[in-house]
């Protein structure tokens, strides 16, 4: 189902933050492909890298409710293979900043009885932890 | 008189299927006097030694040698004709390769029957024809440049440093063209004005260059390497003499000039007087009054800037001038117009104050920095590609080329002075093909512009903040973007500018279909016209950048100079001529000449411009004395041959006589000989310059002898002057047809066809069709041939 959208101050400010967190010009993407072609992780992705980096360049935050950024391993075949030098990668990074830094609460840490806590990987109680940090 | 005729074997192409010897016998039968030889190979050293000796042993006159086709050896055997010390237009060639031997391989009694005929015509025409002398025309230096924007600036400077001398025609006031209203060049960005300005006063300065500004063509008359313009100057109304006060520029009179008119060169952004001077970097740098919007010319009910004039220089009663102007070659620097947008009104261009052409934007742009900007663009601009290109619902399906660079010109130019302007181009391909182009396309993106993929479609005008709301897909991610806009410009496309067409109907130049004009081959020739002498420079050739019309503007410049250093060449004699005893001056040829090249003498009678002349003899119908008539294919010498192509019809024969024209469909003819292509032996083939030369009353006399039809042969010759001459063709056609209305014959029996050099199963079907067609038809009775043709010539 298509979608309408708007090019309106509020899409660029999104795009901003996500250029200054990343460092990454979204704008100079040519739509290639090359990222999405090489991506060893694409069947696992419900939108293609490329097609993540239009949506950021139109602004458009539904990107943060998409699975791709959290499928992304960081492997850099897209940063390599990129022609206009765009560091794929790193925008993907931005992505999690900005989704982790509005700190939702999936699991209340408090909470959690001291028995499942002795359970639990130490990993998983600190990444919990994380959101306050990033 | 003598005549020699020498029958060529041809290595067996020929004897092997007529019976020379029989032809021989034939010649020798009807005329003792005719000395007939034949030979192996007439083309060799030794037919053509036999040729010479024959010719000197017993004093032959005219010469009929019955070979190949005279597009293969014409030329050798006029250059034997010389060394016999005879005229080589007493030659006259019968073509028995292509036009029987090998098309009627397996009939070769018929070909022989056939091959008679073919020789008897050549020999009545040869016993016709007379000595013409090949005149050589001078080349001079003189070469007319029609244009003077970038395009023709540049070849004018090449051409004049060359030590030619150019006559520039610009229409407008101002020499610069297109290049003088842009801001800034891309991907330089260096200001279009700094690198025109010295290029424009050097064309004032140079000696060798005359400059006409404000002036129009109205004819030029002319198809090879010479022509006779006729241009209109317009007037200034300021008068422009050394020997008189001169106008010292005070602005005294811009300043009461009550009148506020947009200026062109601001593109209508900003305005000027009437009284005015066209730019800031105008050359010349003049003032002149615009007598449309001048209350002086329009209801005379001003004269303030006559009055304040310290110098008096206003004169109103200033006439246009006409003046004359006779080049060895032109040059086409006609440029481009931008896609008008109002002709696809989806755009909302003329409705809506806030969306505006690119050249506007140029403007614009320009004064975007000034303190006070006659427009300002507000927060969010778009720029829409493909305006008037790439679009078959107009008509241009062609890529201008240009606007892609150009809009990111402007949007980075833009963004360069107003930062905070949000930039959207709108484009369906970016084409960044140039030097530096693609590069200055990634630099406008790390500016910050935003490069959407999709042509917006819904173009809406919010009526309170006069914004435009533009509804497009962004094809790349699939969302539709609507979105208002407080300016939206339009990325238009290139056309051939209208001023060119009085240049192409004059010249005869032709369009490909794209509307811009052709060039001679698209590859080795993209400056070069069909038309001898007419070379083509810039946009009038297709959109281009201007590096690639500075490039392609010295390439014609170079070419020019090529073709004048020539110094002379030989006119080809075969050209019309009027007998001024029988000439009574009714003026009627004049309209049927298609290079203009009558004219009255001062005696009233008709005269032809050799140098002018096409040899197509289009004329000659037109002439109700017969006073015209065209050297080699003179009226007498056509009737002989269609008399001689059909004396030996005997009553079961049919006869189609095949009137073909000399560059197209006489080629076309032998090409299907050389192929062995078969087709009807009905058909006997005359060659004429152009079959517009083939007036009512030969077909009449062809029809009168025994021809059961006729059948005519020309090119669509699109884009030379031979494409009028078809007119006159089919207004001969039209007046035979009437006859056959009147006397009962079928129409069927006269056919008129265009040919173009590959329709070899065109002509072949067209030719057995027509023979099928005879065949079922009962012949025409000796009364109506009475009738049709009674004078017997």
């Amino acid at each position: 189902m298509a979608k309408k959208i708007k090019l309106n101050d509020k899409n660029t400010e999104f795009y901003e933050k996500i250029v200054e967190l990343s460092g990454e010009q979204v704008a100079l993407c040519d739509q290639c492909g090359t990222c999405s072609g090489g991506c060893p992780f694409i069947e696992e992705m419900d939108i293609n890298p490329s097609e993540i980096m239009r949506k950021v360049m139109l602004g458009q935050k539904e990107v943060m409710d998409s699975r791709t950024m959290w499928i992304c391993a960081s492997c850099f075949t897209c940063t390599v293979r990129c022609p206009r030098e765009l560091d794929v990668s790193k925008v993907a990074e931005a992505l999690r900043q900005v989704k982790l830094r509005t700190a939702i609460d999936e699991i209340n840490i408090a909470t959690i009885p001291k028995e499942e806590a002795k359970k639990l990987p130490t990993i998983a109680i600190v990444g919990n932890f994380r959101k306050f940090t990033g | 008189m003598k005549t020699g005729i020498f029958l060529c074997e041809c290595g067996g192409n020929i004897s092997n299927t007529i019976d020379l010897e029989n032809v021989k016998k034939h010649l020798n039968d009807e005329d003792e006097e005719v000395i007939v030889k034949i030979h192996g190979n007439m083309c060799s050293g030794a037919g053509q030694k036999l040729l010479i000796d024959e010719a000197k042993k017993h004093g032959l006159d005219k010469i009929v040698v019955s070979a190949c086709s005279p597009h293969f050896h014409e030329k050798t055997f006029r250059g034997a004709m010389k060394k016999a010390g005879l005229n080589p237009y007493n030659l006259e060639i019968a073509n028995l390769r292509e036009h029987c031997s090998w098309i009627h391989k397996d009939i070769p009694k018929v070909a022989t029957e056939k091959a008679k005929e073919i020789v008897d015509a050549a020999k009545a025409k040869a016993e016709l024809d007379y000595a013409l002398e090949e005149k050589m025309m001078k080349l001079g230096n003189e070469v007319l440049v029609i244009g003077g924007g970038i395009a023709g600036i540049q070849t004018s400077l090449d051409l004049a440093d060359s030590g030619k001398k150019v006559t520039l025609i610009e229409k407008l006031p101002t020499l610069g063209g297109k290049m003088a209203i842009l801001t800034k060049t891309f991907p330089t960005e260096d200001c279009a004005a700094c690198i025109i300005s010295p290029k424009m006063a050097a064309v004032i300065d140079h000696p060798n260059i005359t400059l006409h500004t404000n002036t129009e063509i109205q004819d030029i008359a002319g198809h090879r390497l010479h022509f006779e313009a006729k241009v209109i100057k317009h007037p200034r109304y300021i008068k422009d003499s050394i020997d008189m006060d001169q106008c010292l520029i005070c602005n005294k009179c811009k300043e009461v000039c009550p009148v506020s008119q947009p200026n062109y060169w601001e593109q209508g952004i900003m305005n000027r007087e009437a009284i005015y001077i066209p730019a800031p970097h105008a050359i010349p740098y003049k003032y002149l009054i615009d007598a449309e919007t001048c209350l002086h010319f329009v209801d005379g009910s001003c004269n303030k800037c006559a009055e304040v004039c310290p110098q008096n220089v206003i004169d109103f009663g200033q006439k246009a001038e006409e003046l004359n102007i006779a080049v060895d070659a032109v040059v086409v620097a006609t440029g481009f117009d931008i896609f008008d947008a109002k002709r696809k009104p989806v755009f909302g261009y003329g409705k809506y104050e806030n969306v505006v052409t690119s050249l506007e934007m140029e403007r614009i742009v320009d004064h975007i920095v000034e303190k006070d900007p006659p427009r300002k663009v507000g927060k969010r601009v778009a720029f829409v590609q493909c305006v008037g290109s790439r679009d078959k619902q107009i008509g241009n399906e062609y890529c201008s080329r240009v606007c892609c660079m150009y809009s990111i010109k402007l949007a980075s130019l833009l963004k360069q002075a107003k930062p905070e302007v949000d930039i959207y181009i709108f484009y369906t391909d970016i084409r960044a093909f140039g030097k530096g182009y693609e590069e200055y396309y990634k630099r406008s993106q790390e500016m910050g512009i935003k490069f959407i993929r999709g042509k917006p479609s819904h173009f809406t005008e919010v009526k309170e903040t006069k914004q435009v709301i533009l509804t497009v897909e962004d094809t790349l991610s699939r969302d539709i973007i609507e979105t208002e806009f407080d300016l939206v410009v339009l990325a238009n496309g290139l056309e051939l500018s209208k001023s060119s067409d009085i240049v192409a109907d004059s010249l005869k130049l032709a369009k490909s279909d794209d509307g811009f004009f052709k060039e001679a081959h698209p590859k080795y020739k993209p400056v070069d016209t069909l038309v001898e002498g007419v070379f083509l420079s810039g946009t009038a050739q297709g959109p281009k950048d201007i590096p690639d019309t500075v490039a392609q503007a010295s390439a014609a410049a170079a070419r020019v100079m090529a073709t004048l250093a020539q110094k002379e060449f030989a006119l080809d004699p075969v050209l019309a001529f009027v007998n001024s005893d029988i000439c009574d001056g009714c003026e009627k040829c004049l309209d049927n000449c298609p290079p203009k090249a009558i004219s009255m003498n001062n005696e009233g009678k008709a005269e032809i411009n050799e140098a002018l002349c096409l040899g197509c003899g289009s004329c000659i119908t037109s002439c109700p004395l017969e006073a015209i008539d065209l050297n080699y294919y003179t009226s007498k010498q056509i009737y002989a041959e269609i008399e001689a192509s059909l004396h030996l019809k005997n009553e079961n024969e049919k006869r189609i006589l095949v009137f073909a024209d000399n560059n197209t469909t006489y080629r076309l003819i032998d090409a299907c000989g050389v192929r062995k292509m078969k087709y009807t032996n009905y058909a006997r083939v005359l060659r004429v310059p152009s079959v517009s030369r083939i007036s009512p009353n030969l077909i009449e006399f062809a029809f009168a002898k025994g021809a059961d039809a006729v059948f005519l042969g020309d090119s669509p010759a699109k884009g030379s002057h031979f494409e009028w001459a078809n007119k006159t063709t089919q207004n001969n056609i039209k007046t035979v047809l009437n006859k056959f209305k009147k006397l009962k014959i079928d129409s069927d029996r006269l056919i008129f066809s265009q040919f173009t050099a590959a329709d070899l199963m065109k002509f072949i079907n067209e030719i057995n069709q027509l023979a099928n067609k005879i065949d079922k038809l009962e012949p025409i009775s000796e009364d109506i041939k009475n009738q049709l043709f009674p004078t017997k010539k």
